[in-house]
């Protein structure tokens, strides 16, 4: 509804030509990219504050949460058990044949117990929310934003942030602790049935060294990482519906960028909350037990 | 939150109150220098042909849309300088009847109907059940739709319970968006006498959109008509008449006479000199 203030600005250089023209052409709309991209990252902070500070004071009804709840981590149970079980027999899979090589077929369990339990699970289940509640609720609320459900809300003097958004942020970012749990579960259980049942492993000496060498901080890790992970799901995906372009076009777009910017807000996630946490532990236990 | 919005205002001064209003979207200008002021108790109508800005104005009004310049005083007050608990306080006090009724698919008509009333009231499970019948009662729905949800009803029945929905907390202020766009002639009727009988049973001030010229006989005082802005006169203003609705027939303009009896010979001749070129 508000007028984008850079759409308007740009007219008076872009007129001259020539190559000089050309080159300010090009670092004009570079950098009305740049403003527009700057806009949309100040406007999704201000989105999170609001919905930080409606967290603070009254929550939502209850006829409000459950619903949510249910959707965000009843629903994404199965998909995230089934895709965490394969991921963990892929894994032993793929590095099976490598491992075997170097006759190291024992240390399989630690190594892969401990990328599911640190990245795969919890990165997996967040992005299998992203696809399967992330991208629903934008459309959800892109629908309720063009057929003007949300304007109704406002002048019946309910806060569309408190009423719509706050809910599903909850559920995200409570639940996706459980689906990351239950992703690394399920992905251990597939890689131990896989190694010990179908190629052969001594069972033994496998869970031993997962024991040896994945420890709870390494569980801590992958669920704290999922709860930014969750929030960020949230956010994004309730922003682009809040911000719907009109028509089923626009529904459409706010339900797939939704997805893709929460993939890349996921990844990116990933690597900053993987550096900080490996420098943290490096200087909790400097004489951890190292794999090799 | 409280029941019923307790307020001190002065009583006797104009409900509402644009001044110098302008609306624009990107570079479309909509509205442009509206002055209007709109008295308690009374009810207002407004027409003009499709596109001219009508949904934009009552928009203005309850606070969705910001003016790009000029003001909106409600009860002597700034729209724009109240905070966002405040303007929430002021919202309770107005009923709005979206054009495509915006009710909430996700929930059930009864749930839709009663949702203001569980969301500002303490009011027990039963009660809000009651009003609610009461209400769908009012504009001639049956009970058996209370447990469907609003994608199984006619376009012309979502308007209804829009209506319904809009009139449950008994608002200070309606707005009435196109109430009877859709309806039969009797229900249209039905709709006509709803709207003069809640002015009845307590003071309510509205404004209603509407294209039919007999809601817009029937229930209001006074009556403006916009003109769309592209095809005004820089120095006119773009509301072409106000005045009271009895006499709008015998209006000076003779674009209001026209727009009033449906004559369409000029803006068809005005379309066909546009293709023409
Ligand atoms: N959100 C919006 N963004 C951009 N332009 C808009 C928006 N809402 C309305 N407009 C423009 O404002 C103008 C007036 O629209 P409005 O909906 O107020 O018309 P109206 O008088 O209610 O017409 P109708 O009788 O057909 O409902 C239209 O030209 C429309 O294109
Ligand atoms: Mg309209």
């Amino acid at each position: 509804m508000e007028t984008n203030p850079t759409s308007d600005i740009r007219d008076p250089i872009s007129a001259s030509g020539g190559p000089l023209g050309a080159a300010v052409d090009w670092i004009t709309d570079f950098g009305g990219v740049l403003i527009d991209w700057l806009i949309g990252l100040g406007d999704i902070a201000m989105f999170s504050l609001r919905t930080f500070g409606w967290l603070l004071g009254r929550l939502p009804r209850k006829e409000t949460i459950i619903p949510n709840f249910y959707q965000i981590g009843v629903l994404s149970l199965p998909v995230v058990a089934l895709t965490g079980t394969f991921i963990g027999m892929v894994l032993v899979v793929q590095s099976y044949v490598q491992f075997r090589s170097m006759h190291l077929e024992a240390k399989l369990g630690a190594v892969i117990n401990m990328s599911l339990v640190r990245e795969l699970g919890p990165v997996l289940a967040a992005t299998m929310l992203a696809g399967r509640v992330g991208s629903a609720m934008a459309a959800e609320l892109g629908t309720m934003r063009v057929t003007e459900q949300i304007d109704a809300l406002v002048t019946m003097g309910a806060n569309p942030i408190h009423y719509l958004v706050v809910p599903r942020f909850l559920g995200c970012l409570m639940l996706i602790p459980a689906l990351t749990i239950m992703a690394d579960f399920m992905g251990v259980a597939g890689a131990f049935f896989y190694a010990v049942y179908l190629l052969g492993i001594d069972s033994h000496h496998y869970l031993e060294n997962s024991r040896h060498f994945v420890g709870n901080f390494d569980l801590f890790v992958g669920v704290f990482k999922s709860l930014f992970f969750g929030a960020a799901i949230a956010i994004i995906a309730c922003y682009r519906g809040f911000n719907c372009n009109p028509g089923a076009e626009g529904v459409g777009r706010a339900a797939t960028t939704a997805f893709v910017y929460s993939f890349v807000a996921i990844l990116l996630l990933d690597l900053l909350l993987g550096i900080a946490m490996d420098g943290i532990y490096f200087a909790l236990w400097p004489e951890a037990p190292k794999l090799f | 939150m409280v029941a019923t919005a307790t307020h001190i205002s002065d009583s006797s001064g104009p409900l509402i109150q644009m001044e110098g209003v302008e609306i624009d979207f990107g570079r479309q200008r909509v509205l442009r220098d509206i002055d209007l002021t709109i008295s308690r108790g009374k009810t207002l109508a407004v027409i003009g042909e499709s596109g001219c800005g009508k949904t934009v104005l009552l928009k203005t009004i309850i606070g969705l849309l910001r003016p790009t310049r000029g003001l909106v005083r409600f009860d002597g007050r700034n729209l724009a300088e109240l905070s966002e608990r405040e303007l929430t306080r002021q919202r309770i006090r107005f009923g709005f009847l979206f054009q495509q009724a915006a009710l909430f698919d996700s929930m059930t008509i009864a749930q839709n109907i009663g949702f203001s009333l569980r969301q500002h009231t303490d009011k027990r499970v039963d009660e809000i059940r009651y009003i609610v019948l009461a209400r769908l009662a009012e504009v001639g729905l049956p009970e058996n739709i209370l447990d469907k949800k609003p994608a199984e009803l006619s376009g012309g029945m979502r308007k209804r319970v829009g209506l319904a929905r809009a009139l449950a907390l008994e608002p200070e202020i309606m707005l009435y968006d196109e109430p009877t766009t859709g309806l039969d002639p009797i229900m249209s009727d039905v709709i006509n006498e709803l709207i003069l009988s809640t002015r009845r049973q307590h003071p309510i001030t509205s404004i209603v959109v509407t294209h039919d010229m007999r809601t817009a006989q029937k229930v209001a005082d006074r009556v403006v008509m916009l003109y769309p802005l592209p095809r005004l006169r820089a120095d006119e203003p773009q509301i072409i008449y106000d005045g009271p609705s009895d006499r709008i027939e015998q209006a000076a303009d003779s674009r209001v006479s026209q727009f009033v009896r449906g004559e369409a010979r000029e803006r068809l001749m005005e379309m066909r000199q546009l293709n023409g070129r």
